[in-house]
């Protein structure tokens, strides 16, 4: 009997996406493991393989078509010589959220409430999970509330954000917000959203109204670390070190010096992080994605380099695996390239703070009561104020300082 | 020398006993007093005994139908005398089973009538009058209910009975007349109904088991009526005239004219009203409500320090529910992480009649009125292998589905041993499942058990075996 293809949840929160490309044709022999289609999900375009082996049949979805429901059929695989038409058999019932790929296991306080990390297996009821569907709403940013931390249906806001409700009942009775309507002139340009820009839009409005934000800006000289970085990148032409990496090599060093800045928030608790897994922000084409650099406190400035370079080139191609973006304990914005000199990010939980790097450029300082010139990089922190004080902020910050202007810390 | 606990609990019922051994668990140091016997009315007057009667009636029943099975039964009787022993032992069994437990988990058991008696103190008076008090940082109280009476309709214990007398019966009576078709009332018409009784049932509302599902209430009515019950709906008893060995019931239906039934015994199921008497609510200035105390979804009143739970604190009169309320509080004391308050829709309810009736959360109607699209499933017990081999082919299985989201919205039951199904569709309530879940369960087959599943699948158009 003819197999339905099904369109696959490449990640625990995926509920749809985008059929990107077609690989294969009608009438292409189909080998287990072949790439048949790219599926572009909210932040990745992800290679989807057969499973099983046949005669691709007749495609149901086009290219290029949107909000493709997981588990909705996308093609048809003809077993032994089947000719198209032949009844097929029919495709599950209902449609299963779970991942495809067994996820790594990230060690966790298991019993507290909070927000399922990226990687790790998301604990929701049925019910939960197809309320967040219909709400649009990431299960992953829940702090469950059932059974060792269980998002359960009550945790899933009635819509998308704001407070969950009490019952399903006034849940569905509640009325949407009504937004103040849009309405596109002459000549303007309307471009439909895609589900990187739902969800950076989601996730950034979320962050701003639920998170207190507080800004700390301190200026670091560079000129030092300017030099450092000459020497390596002289040192061996197969690679090339920038200012960014030897920032976020910095930023996982602080973390581990001032361990209350590498923590996330949770309704029961506050969760400090081991690792110092640093995202970085990469804007590319449609939006903005930040991959993470996972225990960079053990990595060399040179293997960061590497490392970083590989994912802000696959983040443009949007090629990013979900585990590869979602998750972090912290986060690094550079906008030194466009000339801006200081800026406030929005912090991306489950992280607790996030630093914006600007310009280094030459200033005139006072040096022992002389004006000097020195190149100078203005940074700051936004913090998290339920999980730190401004203090705590402050004291991660000249830690950061202490390792730039001594940069051989960074590579010893 | 004042005593001083944790943890006071005033009455031992399923929901007073169960909370003490909760609190002790938690390393509460907690004493449990107890005015009658431990236990409460479900073990020695309620749930308990009454299961053990219907277990007589029902075999008498079956017995009755031997030929049906291929059996040759000579001779068929009953003594009530013990059958109504067989009950008591029972009750007298388990209330020593709670006794055990109580020592087992060191609970102090103190014999008497509490009272609250001032911030944080209880003053208990003993069997010989004497009194003596307590010391509690945390007084639950746990006194229960009793059957409510009317100044119409008030029980004699001879003539017109209460399900405590119901349940003692010296003789059989030829004619009975129940008040009240819920679950208590539906239960005494039964069994005595079984063993022989001509019985007359007496509902206010447009039908009986007036909680339930109407299609169950429907098929129950018809089961009954086919047994040689008689059902008056719509009616309301307006009074009781005693006779020497007889009781003259004057009734009414709406817009008809009152009539007169002449019955051996009447029993008076018309609910049940809180113990709030002569416990210190007044004094210590708790909050009550028609006969309740009034609490939030931890069993706190509006005292600091002071708790109440199960019948006492109001609907569902179900001792599952006392004991889940009981644990809540004393966890909520010791904070527990992740306590929370009981979800009522998630609560089952069961009736012991012949067929049996259980449900769990809304019914049709009330789906429907909570504005939900329904998708409902049906499956009749004459369509299940078990069933038909067990010779009880008359029942059903309705689920109810909220169309958007799958949720399990309402269960209802009707038919043999549904008391012992409903606990599935409870668990997936519980767990939150949807229809996608429960079809994806596997249920053992030949068991009732897949009338669930069936009526599951009935729902989305599916079922199998119709």
């Amino acid at each position: 009997m003819p197999i339905d293809i099904l369109m696959p949840a490449l990640s625990p929160t995926m509920t749809e996406g985008r059929l990107a490309k077609w690989h294969k044709r009608p009438g292409d022999k189909i080998t287990s493991g072949d790439v048949i289609a790219e599926i572009e999900t909210d932040k990745a375009t992800m290679e989807y393989e057969a499973v099983d082996e046949g005669v691709l049949g007749d495609l149901l979805v086009a290219e290029g078509t949107e909000g493709v429901l997981v588990n909705t059929p996308i093609a048809i695989l003809l077993i032994d010589g089947e000719a198209a038409g032949t009844p097929r058999k029919a495709s599950p019932a209902a449609p299963a959220l779970a991942p495809l790929q067994p996820a790594p296991i990230v060690a966790v306080a298991a019993a507290q409430p909070m927000a399922a990390p990226s990687g790790t297996r998301l604990f929701a009821s049925p019910l939960a999970r197809r309320l967040a569907k219909e709400r649009g709403v990431d299960l992953t940013q829940i702090a469950g509330t059932g059974p060792h931390g269980r998002v359960i249906a009550r945790d899933v806001p009635a819509n998308g954000a704001g407070q969950a409700s009490p019952t399903i009942a006034s849940a569905s009775a509640r009325p949407a917000p009504v937004p103040v309507p849009v309405i596109p002139g002459a000549g303007d340009r309307t471009i439909p959203h895609d589900g990187m820009r739902r969800t950076v839009a989601r996730r950034l409005t979320e962050s701003v109204q639920t998170i207190p934000h507080f800004n700390l800006t301190i200026d670091v000289e560079i000129d030092k670390l300017l030099d450092l970085r000459r020497q390596v990148n002289a040192a061996d032409e197969s690679y090339k070190v920038s200012v960014n990496d030897f920032v976020l090599r910095a930023c996982a060093l602080a973390l581990q010096k001032v361990p209350e800045v590498n923590a996330s928030w949770t309704d029961a608790a506050l969760i400090q992080h081991a690792q110092s897994d640093v995202a970085m922000a990469v804007a590319i084409e449609g939006g903005l994605i930040t991959p993470i650099i996972f225990g960079a406190q053990n990595k060399s400035v040179v293997q960061i380099a590497r490392e970083a370079k590989d994912l802000a080139e696959r983040a443009r191609a949007r090629k990013l695996k979900p585990e590869e973006y979602q998750g972090g304990t912290f986060a690094v914005s550079n906008l030194g390239m466009f000339g801006v000199r200081t800026f406030n990010s929005i912090i991306n939980p489950p992280h607790a703070a996030i630093l914006s790097v600007g310009v280094g450029e030459q200033r005139p300082i006072a040096r022992d009561g002389q004006l000097a010139v020195a190149t100078i990089m203005s940074v700051t922190l936004a913090i998290d104020h339920r999980v730190l004080g401004g203090a705590e902020g402050a004291r991660w910050l000249q830690a950061f300082k202490q390792l730039i202007e001594t940069p051989i810390r960074l590579v010893v | 020398m004042v005593d001083s606990y944790d943890i006071i609990v005033i009455g031992s019922g399923p929901g007073g006993y169960v909370t003490a051994i909760r609190a002790a668990q938690l390393g509460f140091k907690t004493a449990v007093i107890e005015r009658e016997h431990l236990g409460g009315i479900c073990l020695n007057w309620g749930c308990i005994p009454t299961k053990a009667l219907l277990r007589s009636s029902e075999l008498f029943h079956t017995l009755s139908h031997a030929d049906a099975y291929g059996l040759k039964v000579k001779e068929i009787g009953f003594e009530l005398d013990k059958i109504v022993k067989r009950s008591r032992g029972i009750a007298k069994q388990l209330s020593d089973g709670v006794k055990f437990l109580m020592k087992k988990n060191k609970i102090d058991v103190i014999d008497g009538h509490g009272a609250l008696a001032g911030a944080g103190r209880v003053q208990i008076t003993l069997a010989d009058k004497k009194t003596r008090e307590l010391i509690g940082k945390h007084i639950i109280l746990a006194t229960g209910a009793r059957a409510r009476e009317l100044p119409d309709l008030k029980a004699d214990g001879k003539l017109v009975w209460t399900y405590k007398h119901a349940m003692v019966p010296e003789t059989m009576p030829k004619s009975l007349l129940v008040i009240g078709s819920g679950a208590i009332g539906i239960e005494f018409a039964n069994f005595y109904k079984n063993l022989g009784a001509d019985v007359t049932v007496v509902e206010v509302m447009d039908r009986i088991l007036p909680v339930e599902d109407e299609e169950i209430s429907a098929f129950a009515a018809k089961s009954f009526t086919a047994q040689g019950m008689k059902l008056l709906t719509g009616t309301s008893v307006k009074s009781l005239e005693y006779k020497t060995n007889s009781v003259v019931v004057t009734m009414t239906a709406e817009g008809q004219p009152p009539t007169k039934v002449e019955v051996e015994r009447v029993i008076l199921a018309i609910g049940i009203t809180g113990n709030v008497e002569n416990i210190g609510l007044e004094a210590a200035g708790v909050k009550t409500d028609r006969g309740h105390v009034v609490i939030d979804g931890y069993g706190r009143t509006n005292v600091p320090g002071v708790y109440a739970i199960g019948d006492l604190a109001g609907p569902p009169w179900l001792a599952h529910k006392a004991s889940h309320e009981g644990v809540i509080c004393v966890e909520k004391i010791a904070g527990v992480e992740g306590t929370h308050a009981l979800d009522v829709s998630n609560i089952p309810g069961c009736t012991y009649s012949m067929p049996q009736i259980a449900s769990v959360g809304l019914t049709e109607t009330k789906a429907k009125a909570a504005g939900y699209t329904l998708k409902v499933g049906r499956f009749p017990y004459i369509g299940n292998g078990k069933a038909i081999a067990l010779g009880e082919t008359q029942g059903m299985i309705k689920t109810i589905f909220d169309a958007k989201t799958g949720a399990l919205l309402g269960a209802h039951m009707i038919g043999a041993e549904v008391t012992e199904l409903i606990q599935g569709f409870a668990v997936a309530r519980t767990l939150e499942t949807t229809e996608a879940e429960l079809m994806a369960t596997v249920f053992p087959h030949p068991t009732l058990s897949e009338m669930m599943h069936e009526s599951v699948l009935s729902a989305y158009g599916r079922a199998l075996h119709i």
